[in-house]
């Protein structure tokens, strides 16, 4: 060390410094809220219109050309389903991007039933979250994924606060994320509904532009006074979603997390994001400045050892 | 070994045959001196193999299974919990117990303390070693390892956290692979190697810096995208990645300070007198440090938890564990550490030190799995993830040992081949060094 040069000295900081300046070129990108496009297509799911007919499972399942389930679609006894030691009812997983669940809230004569699916927020918390861009939110307001770039870390599965996206884990070579993509390949994208909003029997959900829906939803809350919870959930929760519901029991007794934050995800990671250019600029020239100041010291050894006098009484008082 | 070298062996620690008759060569550097049979001897004598032997032979089969049939079948495949025991202690309990590798950097390189010299080494390899297999472990909990290097060239996602902690990662592996080939570059003998490295040794100890304060913070960060998921008391928008880094400071000096002490009861011919009668020192340096990161680390969380107003959270069941996890992972060993440099009880900072390794792994499992989901339900392993994920943890040991064996970690060459004639010039001109020779040969090249 000590036959190091000033010149040496400078070349290696200069180096260390650019292998970390191209390290991370990465994070300017945090900036700015994003609430959606104008246009955007979406869902407004009302829980007091579903019979629990399970028909929109079937059309997904018949529209993404997923396995066929282990119990048929019109088996009722599926909704008396629990995992988890009675915790838990079904999810979306690898082989159903949408379950319908049921719920007997107290106060309430008739059991409620909930579909549950990708919501396609406005600001995705998996797209975000996302290291390879897999995910895109479409103008069209779906959230679809390139499964060709997938790695499998499954970030977005840790991100989704709504625990919609599934792995199929059984697959040793060629395992992906699966959820509802909104039928975008084959139906948003030509300006068609969805096939569980189109099999509908009850008009449960109705499919169109995500403002209009939010109209739509508040005229019900209006005209029907005490037949709604008089709020619509998904028009501000994690920034908004594409899919919302009107429920007429409170939402936390029918399966929805009513604690969310209406932020999105992504601003509990700016402060952190915000630090990232910080560090990168400010840490080596803060570093290197120590390196000389402790290195220019006269009797810098001898020192040492004073202060390690110091610090070894100080330590002792803890 | 303690009976081959009672017995008269002498093992490689000098590049200059003093035998001359015989054959001078890579192979008895691999062997470390010893003949086939005294080595094939000595490793069937230690019984710490057999255990070894019998976790590989469950193990590595499960491994295979795990790759050629998915990883359904050695994990509960749980979309609830996609992160299980391979990430919750594999990349987040060995990131920061390598964090050694930058702060022992940066004691001796940046602020000058060579009185650190000798833990030096030890401490960048445990820096190196650890990532290494934590990018191991992540390789089998990912879907499909072969796509590892997406990140890099095939598709950016430059807003993620984990894009800045694949980089990093990536990055700082390579940094480490350069600061640990000077023991490299030595024990094969090529001294032009281990001189491009010193040049640029400050360039690299800073940005091992920069590298670690941002991914051992970015492995925070990532469960800020989980904010209703982590516990309250372990969840924190605004400090969590702080949290991370501050704690990977104790967690990198204390895993030093538990490797040297096993390596001081189990390793000790490899040792040089250099390593040994420096130790008890540098182990209350390191357990200074250590203290000091720990009260910081326990003022921060506490601030933690008053600017998110989570006290009554304190008053629950895990609250409760909460309290231990803090009482027994932090306080317990501040009091240790105080008690111990004061008094100058080293084996004292040793426990102490031990415990503060398992109060880090302890808060990672606690973030990552245990109070993950904590409204839903709590996920228990599956056996077999446990058996891989232990497994993998011995091959590290292994591989740890390999290298402690051969290069010159805790010990120095007592000779170089072109250097030799330069060890009286050393001796004249004694600086504060712990090679000596290859000090002064520099000074003659340059």
């Amino acid at each position: 060390m000590s036959g190091i040069s000033r010149r040496r000295f400078l070349a290696a900081s200069v180096a260390g410094c650019a292998a970390t300046t191209l390290a991370g070129p990465k994070k300017a990108l945090a900036a700015g809220a994003f609430t959606g496009y104008s246009d955007s297509m979406g869902v407004l799911v009302d829980l007091t219109r579903c019979i629990g007919c399970r028909s929109c499972e079937a059309a997904c399942n018949k529209e993404q050309a997923l396995p066929a389930p282990d119990r048929p679609f019109n088996d009722m006894s599926i909704f008396d389903e629990t995992f988890h030691g009675g915790t838990q009812k079904r999810r979306p997983d690898e082989n159903a991007y949408t379950v319908v669940n049921r719920y007997e809230p107290e106060g309430s004569d008739e059991p409620i039933y909930r579909k549950v699916q990708c919501n396609h927020c406005n600001e995705p918390a998996c797209l975000t979250s996302c290291f390879v861009n897999a995910y895109t939110k479409t103008q069209e307001g779906a959230v679809i994924y390139n499964n060709k770039v997938c790695v499998g870390c499954r970030n977005c599965m840790i991100a989704c606060p709504f625990n919609v996206p599934g792995y199929s884990y059984s697959s040793a070579f060629d395992p992906i994320v699966k959820k509802c993509i909104f039928c975008h390949d084959t139906r948003l994208k030509n300006g068609l509904p969805p096939a569980c909003v189109d099999i509908c029997p009850q008009e449960a959900l109705t499919f169109g532009m995500r403002k209009d829906l939010l109209k739509i939803g508040n005229q019900r809350i209006q005209t029907h006074p005490g037949r709604y919870v008089d709020h619509i959930y998904g028009e501000k929760e994690l920034g908004g979603t594409s899919w919302m519901y009107l429920s007429s029991a409170p939402f936390d007794e029918v399966g929805f997390d009513a604690n969310v934050s209406n932020e999105p995800i992504i601003n509990n990671v700016k402060d952190f994001l915000g630090t990232v250019p910080m560090v990168l600029a400010i840490w080596p020239a803060m570093f290197t400045g120590f390196h000389l100041l402790a290195k220019k010291q006269a009797g810098h050894d001898n020192h040492d050892e004073k202060v390690e006098e110091q610090h070894g009484e100080e330590g002792g008082e803890q | 070994m303690k009976s081959l070298i009672k017995s008269g062996v002498n093992v490689v620690d000098s590049h200059v045959n003093d035998k001359k008759d015989e054959d001078w060569s890579f192979i008895r550097k691999m062997m470390l001196g010893l003949h086939f049979g005294q080595y094939l001897g000595q490793a069937l004598r230690n019984p710490f193999n057999w255990i070894l032997g019998v976790i590989f032979a469950i193990g590595l089969p499960l491994i295979a299974y795990r790759f050629l049939f998915g990883l359904s079948v050695v994990t509960h495949a749980s979309n609830d919990y996609p992160w299980g025991l391979f990430l919750g202690f594999g990349l987040f309990a060995m990131v920061p117990l390598s964090a050694s590798g930058f702060m022992l950097g940066t004691t001796v390189e940046i602020f000058g303390r060579h009185d650190f010299e000798p833990v030096e080494r030890l401490a960048l390899l445990n820096g190196l070693l650890g990532y290494l297999f934590a990018v191991i472990y992540l390789l089998v909990d990912l879907g499909q390892p072969w796509r590892l290097p997406y990140p890099m060239v095939v598709s950016f996602g430059p807003a993620a956290v984990l894009f800045l902690v694949a980089w990093h990662v990536a990055t700082y592996l390579s940094v480490q692979v350069a600061e640990v080939s000077v023991a490299f570059f030595e024990w094969i003998g090529w001294l032009g190697g281990k001189r491009f490295i010193r040049r640029i040794a400050i360039g690299l100890t800073v940005s091992g810096i920069i590298l670690s304060t941002l991914h051992q913070g970015a492995l925070g960060a990532l469960f800020c995208y989980a904010p209703g998921k982590v516990h309250p008391l372990w969840f924190s928008a605004s400090f969590q990645w702080i949290h991370f880094f501050c704690s990977s400071i104790p967690a990198g000096l204390c895993m030093v300070i538990a490797v040297s002490t096993i390596i001081k009861k189990t390793m000790a011919w490899r040792c040089d007198d250099n390593f040994l009668d420096n130790l008890d020192r540098c182990t209350l340096g390191l357990a200074k440090g250590a203290s000091l990161a720990l009260i910081t680390y326990l003022v921060i969380k506490i601030i933690g938890i008053a600017h998110d107003n989570e006290w009554a959270y304190l008053a629950t069941g895990w609250g409760a564990w909460f309290l231990f996890e803090m009482a027994v992972g932090v306080v317990l060993p501040i009091i240790l550490f105080g008690y111990a440099i004061r008094h100058k009880i080293v084996g004292m900072a040793r426990v102490g030190a031990f415990i503060t390794v398992f109060g880090i792994v302890l808060n990672r499992l606690n973030t990552a799995l245990i109070t993950f989901n904590w409204q839903l339900y709590q996920e228990v392993p599956h056996i077999f993830e446990v058996i891989i994920a232990v497994t993998i943890f011995a091959i590290y040991v292994v591989v740890y040992r390999f290298i402690l064996y051969r290069l010159p970690i805790l010990y120095t060459w007592k000779a170089e081949p072109e250097a030799a004639f330069a060890a009286d010039a050393a001796k004249a001109t004694p600086v504060r060094m712990t090679t000596p020779a290859v000090e002064a040969v520099y000074r003659k090249i340059d």
